[in-house]
């Protein structure tokens, strides 16, 4: 059975046997198998090539699914690297993108609020900082309400010092609204201070499936960190980090 | 003497010149000084005798005749004839070209039956088929109007379909992951993404129309500014010519103007407008 079902509202995501292959060669994904559980926080690693953004793209619903099962819930938001904002529209228009009934522009204003950029409401994106792009773009993924977000290496061009306050930021989010994260990310820190669960994908397979049993709000400082860090840079093969 | 250059504000080339107000008109005024020196030198060359005035006329005869021909109704009539001309075959090129361009731009299947054969038809110089168009046409307004829709048809066709080809595909996913319809997506993403490319064919389209309409009426009218030009050379008018001459100059820099202000107002998002507005 092949197929990218729609589960039911708020029902876990959950991935099975899902194989992908780009023109018959070696697998990218091979017979992954993956569930979240509604409101998990998932931090997905790996190196470049391992099929990180193919697993993403193809719970995106970018891909379509080939061989194996995948079903999410109905309403999803997807957050990518680049803002991806539309140039040609106001900030608070690329927000409500899509949407056409009456009160877009009051909700867009309460979920920029949210982000803290309500004072650009009105801004062209080609005017926005590269945070506050992001900021934007996480607006957007938020005023759908989605059950399951996914977050592609969203931080990966800021600024150190902005990618803090992002990581920050997104902690409160998924606090305040309680769904279901993938993040998909090469940053181990992020995921240590961000995910309930950190996976490793390996060779198109889960090698790693390490939960991160730690108290938040978390610290890059915490000790606790430690441990659980050189377990994931052990399994990225990273030795002696 | 040391090696570091202190940069005060008077050496910095991208501050604005905060002098007194007469030091910029001063620097605009001589933008205008070079032209009007030379048509100052003109006159005197006519005036001299230097220059025949059977060859060309003197400014100041330019003058008196445009006044005279506006006067007459001559300008006025043969002026409306011209811009109706323009206008029709620009409008009926805008319709056709934006709507192959759709075509082909937004379905591959669309792209195969009309890409080619307007591609093919593009590399035809558009004023070799004069001869055909009187032909078929006659020497009534229908060729003429034709011919301007003929030559302004590829620049927007062109354009609009290459804007539409090179849309960022990563917009369009994020489109599709937001769950846009097709029609949104046109609206929302393909038409405001092509539109940069759009204006800029149609300011070539308008150059062209002008062009196409001055051969158009010069080889067979019975009014418009070009027939009014060649009615002029038989009686050696060369002051007419001039004025026909200026008319046109005069079009042509006036509709650039015009898309250069549908482009502040519709492309006000790109970061160069931007720049624009805030100094």
């Amino acid at each position: 059975m092949t197929a990218l079902k729609a589960a039911p509202q708020d029902a876990a995501v959950s991935i099975q046997q899902l194989t992908k292959r780009f023109d018959g060669g070696s697998p990218v994904l091979d017979r992954l198998n993956l569930a979240i559980a509604p409101g998990e926080f998932v931090a997905l690693l790996g190196h470049s090539g391992s099929g990180k953004s193919t697993l993403l793209r193809t719970l995106a619903g970018l891909d379509p699914v080939t061989e194996g099962i995948v079903t999410r819930p109905q309403r999803v938001s997807v957050v990518f690297q680049e803002s991806r904002l539309l140039p040609w529209k106001k900030v608070w228009k690329n927000i409500v993108l899509g949407q056409e009934d009456a009160g877009t522009r009051q909700r867009a204003e309460v979920v920029l609020e949210e982000v803290g950029l309500s004072h650009r409401t009105n801004a062209w994106p080609a005017t926005l900082s590269g945070g506050e792009a992001q900021r934007a773009a996480l607006a957007r993924a938020l005023v759908r309400e989605p059950a399951f977000l996914m977050l592609d290496e969203p931080f990966a061009a800021l600024d150190a010092l902005t990618r803090l306050k992002m990581q920050q930021l997104v902690a409160d989010l998924w606090k305040k609204h309680g769904c279901a994260v993938f993040l998909v990310t090469h940053d181990v820190d992020e995921a240590l201070l961000l995910a309930d669960r950190a996976v490793v994908l390996e060779q198109g397979q889960i090698r790693v499936d390490l939960p991160i049993p730690l108290s938040r709000p978390r610290k890059h400082s915490d000790g606790d960190l430690e441990a659980l860090r050189t377990t994931l840079l052990n399994a990225l093969g990273v030795h002696g980090a | 003497m040391s090696d570091t250059v202190v940069l005060t504000e008077t050496q910095s080339a991208t501050e604005v010149p905060k002098g007194p107000l007469s030091f910029v008109n001063l620097a605009s005024l001589r933008r205008y000084a070079s032209p009007v020196f030379l048509v100052c030198c003109w006159q005197a060359a006519c005036s001299s005798g230097f220059l025949s005035t059977r060859l060309v006329s003197s400014p100041a005869q330019i003058a008196v005749t445009g006044w005279a021909l506006t006067r007459d109704g001559t300008l006025p009539y043969n002026l409306g004839v011209s811009l109706l001309r323009a206008a029709s075959g620009l409008g009926l090129a805008l319709t056709l070209g934006v709507l192959l361009a759709l075509i082909s731009g937004l379905s591959k299947a669309g792209e195969d039956i009309v890409d080619a054969p307007l591609q093919i038809l593009r590399t035809l110089p558009a004023l070799a088929l004069v001869p055909l168009f009187i032909l078929w046409f006659g020497i009534g307004e229908t060729p003429k109007i034709l011919l301007v829709a003929l030559g302004a048809i590829f620049p927007i066709y062109l354009n609009l379909h290459s804007g539409i080809r090179s849309i960022d595909p990563k917009l369009l996913e994020m489109g599709s992951t937001l769950g846009l319809s097709r029609w949104q997506t046109i609206r929302d993403i393909f038409l405001p993404g092509a539109l940069p490319d759009f204006l800029t064919g149609l300011r070539y389209a308008v150059g062209v129309s002008w062009m196409m309409l001055v051969v158009a009426e010069q080889v067979n009218a019975e009014s418009g500014i070009g027939h009014m030009m060649m009615d002029a050379q038989d009686f050696m008018r060369t002051d007419i010519i001039l004025v026909g001459l200026l008319v046109y100059g005069v079009l042509g820099l006036l509709s650039d103007q015009i898309i250069r202000f549908l482009e502040a107002i519709f492309l006000a998002w790109r970061p160069s407008n931007e720049k624009k507005r805030t100094t």
